[in-house]
């Protein structure tokens, strides 16, 4: 099938119903066994449980998908019925994954560890939902309040299979563009829809859009920005992972809308699957006259190349991506003229992140209404988030924009690992800031965050409680720009070094009041005056941790402790002779060997102590302490 | 048209040259370095140039097994510096080193993307998530042992 091209409106109409035949076949042939196969899951123990159901259900058909976003449940195992319920298993090894296998070939559903079960017919063909007996899996908690449209076939479909992707309505939005509508009124769609860039800055995407049409030159070019460098965050990565083919259909659409004649994503070398995937997804829409020339038997020609990234948080920034694809040192530079004037081999360019292109196909398809309905005022539509840390569902999640921290948090998360206190919550990595705890309430949108101190980003949320030491958070991403910083402009480069010092100082207890006031200095002026995004930025996490976390800062510098516990040169563990009962657990489980018996107890060697905190966990007794900790 | 090092003859593949360089060898050789410069039509301070500036590429050779430790937010404040710590005690070698068997090297690594099974801990391409210094310590006995009897893991 893949040998035949897609010419027209019916061709592509013809494939979606052999792909839902197929389905319906597939579904009639017996049971389907799905395991969740991104890099999360793969992480967690995936290939065991692939390998087992191979071996157990040698007959019947496996499948692996994406990411459906639970990762906090993985390794999952999902098993479809004749009758289209498919059933979702969480933290499945091999001796579940026997006890799943074996029941479902007889036909009998395992009861145990169902998170929840979807109506396969009506994810599929539209049908009306059913009812079984077993709790729905968008009710979860972790579920309900997300509305899924980029992630919509994440999980559900498999990745690799072009036929798929059409089936569920793949590539109609793209005939829909190319066939019915104008370029303008493809951006005037857009615009109803009030989609703004998912990359983290929000500006609109239609007016983008419109200066790259708007734009003279023959050739144009379309990047899209997978270079996912924030660390935390890992939306991109799944979303390529696990429905490679909605980002390629955007860029189409971006494409036809705005006269673009190449295409380029620009994607991280560290992630090999996503990488894997979207190069076959590239290579499927070829063979089908999907990318190439005359698409759809029109004058529309686009085509799409991949460029690997080589680790460097600096090509994030547009004018440094661009750099890197021309093959030179990741290096921005001063901007006017912006891309849509100069930009790759100094033609006309527009670049938007992998979540603005998914976007891109449901909003064609469904209507620029349909989407705004979604969100706020000034922020329409979903965003993504990965959500980590310390909260006990982590994940990758899809909210309505307006949404608070606190439903994501305590609702989808689940609350705080282990009932703990929660502290602070950090959007968008680097660039972004923490959001303490009495603003738990504030709505998700571009504007809340950003006078909160923090800003949308890219989706990195990651979840802090009392064990986290706020100082150390902000030593944390000032010595990752500091590092990341290309070393180009002086701000940049010799002002996030010597904030760095300050920090390390605090937290080695070294610093004095003055330096603090050094540090707010430093921070406000690095901002004003660098180049790029990354050195304008760099001083945010520094600053909202100042900001709403001043007293943590105090503690280091006049009291000399780490109220948290985790600057260790502020720190010391020992073990209370008078509780210690000699069972020797603590150095059993001290990965150094720096504890070590003297008489009836034990004590610990603190030159060689690593400060893990592994023998306070080990310890029945309670009786290894810390000193320094409030 | 004549292709080297599996790209084009265009300056701009440089670094999918030295990309499939390294993936080849596990570093960049300086006379493949020369080779590129002049395959391309590019200054070799160019290449070193690029090199140098992307943390993924290596001038010097690595262990047999490169353990990279994440340096994500999520691994951060589970622990990740932790498992750096016991890393370079166990192994007595500091970060970007090799062991003297040349077995082993340490490295850091921006972010895997595996947030959610914090910390997590890649070897030679596979990703073990929620680590700690134990398992780090028996996933090396692990390797040691596979290495002894002439298994090649992962």
């Amino acid at each position: 099938m893949a040998s035949r091209k897609i010419k027209s409106i019916e061709d592509l109409k013809n494939l979606r119903e052999e792909g839902l035949k197929k389905w319906e076949e597939s579904l009639k042939s017996g049971v389907t066994f799905v395991v969740g196969y991104g890099t999360c899951g793969i992480a967690a123990g995936a290939d065991e449980v692939l390998n087992a159901v191979q071996e157990l259900a040698s007959g019947s058909k496996v499948v692996k998908v994406g990411c459906i976003g639970m990762c906090w449940a993985e390794p999952l195992l999902d098993v479809v019925y004749p009758d289209g319920m498919r059933v979702s298993y969480m933290a499945v090894d091999r001796d579940r994954a026997e006890q799943i296998v074996e029941s479902a070939l007889k036909g009998e559903v395992y009861e145990k560890g169902i998170v929840g079960v979807i109506d396969l017919r009506h994810e599929l063909f539209g049908e009306p939902e059913r009812q079984f007996p077993y709790p729905r899996l968008w009710d979860h908690e972790f579920y309900k309040k997300q509305v899924r449209i980029v992630l919509k076939n994440c999980g559900i479909v498999d990745p690799e299979s072009i036929t798929d992707y059409i089936a569920l309505g793949g590539y109609s939005a793209l005939a829909k563009a190319v066939l019915e509508m104008t370029p303008e009124q493809v951006i005037e769609e857009i615009k109803t829809s009030g989609l703004r860039g998912r990359g983290g800055a929000g500006f609109p995407t239609w007016l983008k859009w419109k200066f790259l049409r708007d734009a003279k030159g023959k050739v144009k070019y379309l990047i899209c920005n997978a270079d996912e460098g924030d660390p935390g965050a890992f939306m991109d990565r799944a979303t390529i992972e696990g429905d490679p083919h909605s980002v390629i259909e955007g860029m189409l659409i971006a494409a036809y809308a705005t006269g673009a004649t190449k295409g380029y994503i620009y994607i991280r070398a560290e992630y090999p699957l996503a990488v894997k995937r979207i190069s076959k997804a590239i290579e499927d829409a070829r063979k089908l006259g999907l990318l190439g020339k005359n698409i759809l038997g029109t004058k529309f020609s686009f085509d799409i190349e991949i460029r690997e990234g080589a680790g460097a948080f600096v090509c994030g920034e547009e004018t440094a991506l661009m750099a890197s694809i021309e093959g030179k040192r990741g290096v921005p530079r001063p901007r006017p003229p912006y891309p849509a004037e100069k930009g790759l081999w100094g033609k006309p360019t527009n670049i938007n992140n992998v979540e603005t292109y998914a976007n891109v196909p449901k909003i064609i398809a469904n209507g620029g209404k349909w989407y705004a309905q979604y969100g706020t005022e000034k922020s329409k539509g979903t965003k993504v988030f990965a959500l980590a840390g310390k909260v006990n569902r982590t994940g990758l999640i899809e909210v309505p924009m307006g949404i608070t921290l606190r439903e994501i948090i305590f609702e989808i998360g689940g609350g705080i690992i282990g009932g703990k206190k929660f502290k602070a919550v950090q959007i968008g990595g680097p660039s972004g800031g923490c959001i303490p705890e009495q603003l738990v309430d504030i709505p998700v949108d571009y504007e809340s965050l950003t006078s909160a101190g923090a800003i949308m980003g890219s989706g990195g949320m990651v979840v802090m409680d009392e064990t986290t030491c706020m100082v150390d958070v902000a030593k944390y991403f000032l010595t990752f720009t500091q590092a990341e910083s290309c070393g180009q402009c002086v701000p940049c480069r010799e002002g996030t070094k010597r904030m760095l010092d300050i920090l390390v100082n605090i937290t080695e207890g070294r610093a004095k009041m003055e330096d603090l006031h050094t540090l707010e200095w430093l921070a406000v002026n690095v901002s004003k005056a660098s180049l790029c995004g990354l050195g304008k930025t760099a001083p945010t996490p520094v600053l909202s941790t100042i900001r709403y976390f001043r007293d943590e800062y105090m503690a280091h510098i006049v009291d000399k402790r780490c109220p948290a516990g985790v600057c260790k040169a502020l720190v010391s563990y020992y073990i209370d002779p008078s509780m210690c009962r000699g069972c020797s657990l603590c150095a059993r489980n001290c990965p150094v060997g720096a504890i070590y018996k003297e008489g009836n107890v034990f004590k610990i060697d603190q030159d060689k102590c690593i400060r893990c905190g592994s023998c306070v966990s080990s310890c029945p007794f309670g009786a290894i302490k810390t000193e320094g900790v409030a | 048209m004549e292709e080297k090092f599996g790209v084009p003859r265009d300056p701009s593949y440089l670094i999918k040259a030295l990309q499939n360089i390294q993936t080849k060898k596990g570093y960049i050789p300086f006379e493949d370095a020369v080779e590129v410069a002049e395959y391309l039509g590019v200054p070799l301070t160019r290449v070193f140039g690029v090199a140098t500036f992307y943390e993924q590429f290596r001038l010097k050779p690595r262990g047999k097994y490169v353990i990279r430790v994440c340096q994500g937010t999520a691994c951060h404040v589970k622990g990740s510096k932790t498992l750096l710590d016991f890393l370079r005690d166990f192994l007595g070698v500091d970060i970007g080193d090799t062991t003297e068997d040349g077995l082993f090297t340490i490295e850091r690594v921006a972010c895997l993307g595996a947030c959610a099974l914090a910390p997590a801990v890649e070897v030679n391409g596979t990703i073990y998530g929620k680590m700690d210094p134990d398992k780090l310590r028996e996933l090396i006995i692990e390797l040691k042992e596979a290495e002894r009897n002439g298994e090649q893991k992962n």
